[in-house]
């Protein structure tokens, strides 16, 4: 994801180690992160997926004044048009499920961080799936800068589409 | 805190539980921490309905991210230089997830000692959710 400004900042650390059951100290205590090693409050490995919020476009986010895709009053929030066969809903989930993800890290990413996140795509590739029929991998390629414009972490993921859900037992 | 190249060797484990009947209300809190919104994750009209699914299920970067304090807890804070897996099967609410790192390799690179990691982690029934390789910077 493409991201001019990504504050890593002390509370969304604390919540985001939270998300994932992780209590070291070094995700929230100052005095406690500054005798450490790193000397200063860390960002848990997986933390830089978390610019999601600083993307103004991010579309798995609801958006001030537009529809919504997951249940309202009805399973999906989106209006369905007379004769569009009701299936226009399951469109939003065409982002597909993600397959792999990985980082090198470059430097330890701290809090007092601001990264600028820029996007390339990688490659893609097609596979014969067992349950889900015909898999499209695509990879995408993130870039996190610091602000002295030094690389802190290479992201990749790889997204894969399934022509039907691939937990379905068909 | 950190690991000493002299103190391990190849084919050393470490192993932690690293969620335990997994809650809904986690997916959720993840959710929010992360921004990934996908209703897929928290919302079960829609993703039995419309999606098709039979239940919600976890972000694959939350089996990550649980997986990675594993990780940390392992190879000390501020130590890894590469980490990364593949989603091998979906984590459902109620999961308990073991996540085990292995040592695969001990070398040297300009003058740095590295370990290199095979990651797994699976469910209460054996099935493996993630699979996956970290590289630590260690101590002599």
């Amino acid at each position: 994801m493409a991201v001019d400004k990504f504050p890593v900042e002390a509370g969304h650390v604390m919540m985001f180690a939270r998300s994932i059951g992780d209590a070291n100290q070094i995700y929230y205590d100052q005095d406690y992160a500054e005798k450490s090693e790193p000397g200063a409050i860390v960002a848990p490995p997986t933390f830089v997926q978390a610019s999601a919020q600083f993307d103004p476009d991010y579309f798995l986010r609801p958006k001030i004044g537009q529809e919504w895709f997951g249940s309202a009053k009805g399973p999906t929030g989106i209006t369905q048009r007379e004769g569009s066969g009701g299936g226009g809903a399951a469109g939003g989930i065409g982002a597909g499920l993600h397959a792999e993800q990985r980082y090198e890290y470059h430097r330890q990413l701290m809090v007092g961080d601001v990264l600028k996140a820029t996007n390339k795509p990688g490659e893609t590739w097609e596979k014969e799936g067992r349950r889900g029929g015909k898999l499209t991998f695509s990879e995408s390629i993130t870039e996190y800068h610091d602000e002295n414009g030094e690389l802190v972490i290479t992201a990749t993921s790889v997204g894969v589409r399934t022509e039907r859900p691939a937990t379905s037992g068909d | 805190m950190a690991l000493k190249a002299s103190e391990i060797k190849v084919g050393d484990t470490y192993s932690e539980e690293v969620c335990n009947n997994l809650s809904r209300t986690q997916i959720v809190q993840y959710a929010g921490a992360s921004g990934d919104y996908n209703p897929l994750h928290s919302d079960e009209l829609f993703t039995t309905e419309i999606a098709g699914y039979p239940s919600v299920f976890a972000h694959g970067m939350l089996s990550m991210g649980m997986t990675g304090k594993m990780l940390t807890n392992f190879v000390g804070d501020g130590r890894l230089s590469q980490y990364g897996v593949r989603f091998t099967s979906q984590v459902f609410p109620g999961a308990t997830l073991t996540a085990e790192a292995t040592i695969s390799a001990l070398r040297e690179e300009d003058g740095v000692q590295f370990a290199d990691i095979d990651i797994s982690t699976t469910d209460g029934e054996g099935t493996q959710v993630i699979k996956g390789t970290a590289t630590a910077r260690i101590d002599p």
